[in-house]
């Protein structure tokens, strides 16, 4: 990967922050309803304090899961076809469009994952613990989450199938993530090693990284 | 190759899906030729525009664009020298018109403060911060010429460039078609204004049911 690959990733990731900005999806729109899915549960379920302490963690995952896939499906298939053509004549690198877009997901995730976590401690009286290995769990899940979004996203623009593949692509390698996020807390909450949960979780990241850049340049001729 | 063969297709055929778009089409640009291809609606002309950009790969027959095989991964190696300007504005309606061309500077690897220049060069010097998705479809076009401008094309590709534009833009085009070709490049030139087409043309292609005759 040369100098201009990475040339070319920040000025997708540059491009994707701003067109964020001036939309404001994640901001004023994702972000809101994932603080209400989360206020939801207890109105439904009602105000047990134990079991919402329980089952918060859960939830708080499950919510970033959905969510955070949405994001990231949503921000790889905003481009329209003349879009795309437009910056493939530029000579964009499809490789490096596709880390352009998973890391600028990544950054709107992080962000996400940080103010719906606010929200569920507050609602939840989830307890903090862990602090550093939390921070490399939610950053893998972000990394991870914007990595299966932006590839499922590439997907759906390149087949006529559209966005009706995107739970069938999503689910399966989704549950690792959501495994592997789930169970680290619970480890980090009874003071256990988390480092095999972590490393599933990283080698996830790892295969959906190679899938996507591998496959970035077929996707787009197809 | 002949060296200033720029496009050379034979007997090529693309399918979309399962319809076929175009078929057996044979067609040689050569540099410094600026051509007319029309048709009527659905004819395949936007197909065959994509065609010659290698966006997309022909089912049968050979071609080749600047020199890559179309079929073949070498054709990636030339789209940077290939510019096309589409009837749907291919820029982000969310950036400025500016912010617009500064994306396009740094993905092709110039220099960005052409960004400026290129969009004085258009007339658009006092619009850089007006967002595109606010901008008419006038100001989208020429901020599409204005990318074209910035970036050494050796192949031009155009669908209906005059139209939303007014007389001034029009004639803006019509220099810089005219001054690629001159420089050793080649136009083509989608449109349904065949006396506006064949005063800058130097010949005219048709395309009919997907066949150019």
């Amino acid at each position: 990967m040369t100098t201009g690959f990475w040339h070319q990733v920040t000025a997708v990731i540059n491009r994707d922050l701003l067109r964020e900005r001036r939309r404001g999806d994640v901001l004023w729109i994702t972000i809101p309803f994932g603080a209400i899915a989360l206020l939801l549960v207890p109105l439904a379920i009602g105000t047990d304090a134990i079991l919402l302490r329980q089952i918060g963690p859960g939830m708080y995952w499950v919510i970033v899961m959905l969510f955070g896939v949405l994001v990231a499906v949503g921000k790889a298939s905003s481009e329209t076809l003349p879009q795309q053509d437009a910056s493939a004549l530029l000579g964009l690198d499809p490789a490096a469009g596709f880390v352009g877009r998973a890391a600028s997901a990544t950054l709107l995730l992080l962000i996400f994952e940080t103010v719906v976590g606010l929200v569920a401690v507050g609602l939840y009286d989830v307890s903090i613990v862990g602090v550093p290995w939390l921070i490399i769990t939610l950053l893998i899940v972000a990394i991870g989450l914007a990595l299966l979004g932006t590839l499922t996203g590439s997907i759906v623009n390149s087949t006529s199938a559209g966005t009706a593949l995107v739970p069938l692509l999503v689910a399966p390698l989704s549950v690792p993530l959501l495994l592997g996020a789930t169970q680290s807390y619970e480890g980090l909450r009874l003071g256990h090693s988390i480092l095999s949960w972590v490393l599933l979780m990283a080698a996830v990241v790892l295969v959906v990284a190679i899938i996507g850049v591998l496959t970035a340049r077929p996707l787009q001729e197809t | 190759m002949t060296e200033t063969l720029l496009v050379e297709l034979s007997k090529v055929g693309v399918r979309i899906g399962s319809t076929q778009i175009l078929r057996d089409v044979d067609l040689e640009i050569r540099a410094g030729e600026v051509v007319g291809l029309f048709g009527a609606n659905g004819a395949g002309k936007t197909t065959a525009l994509r065609l010659m950009a290698t966006l997309i790969r022909p089912a049968q027959g050979t071609g080749r664009v600047l020199g890559a095989d179309l079929t073949s991964p070498e054709r990636y190696d030339v789209r940077r020298r290939i510019g096309m300007i589409g009837h749907t504005p291919g820029i982000f309606p969310e950036l400025t018109l500016g912010e617009n061309l500064q994306y396009a500077a740094r993905v092709a690897g110039v220099p960005t403060d052409r960004a400026g220049e290129s969009l004085a060069a258009v007339g658009l010097a006092g619009a850089s911060d007006r967002l595109a998705g606010a901008s008419s479809h006038g100001m989208q076009r020429r901020t599409e010429f204005a990318r074209e401008l910035m970036i050494d094309r050796s192949l031009l590709l155009l669908d209906e460039p005059h139209s939303a534009l007014d007389r001034d833009a029009v004639d803006l085009v019509e220099g810089l078609i005219a001054r690629k070709a001159a420089e050793g490049g080649a136009v083509v030139v989608v449109s349904h204004d065949r006396d506006r087409i064949n005063k800058i043309a130097h010949r005219s292609v048709e395309l009919s049911g997907g066949t150019l005759s």
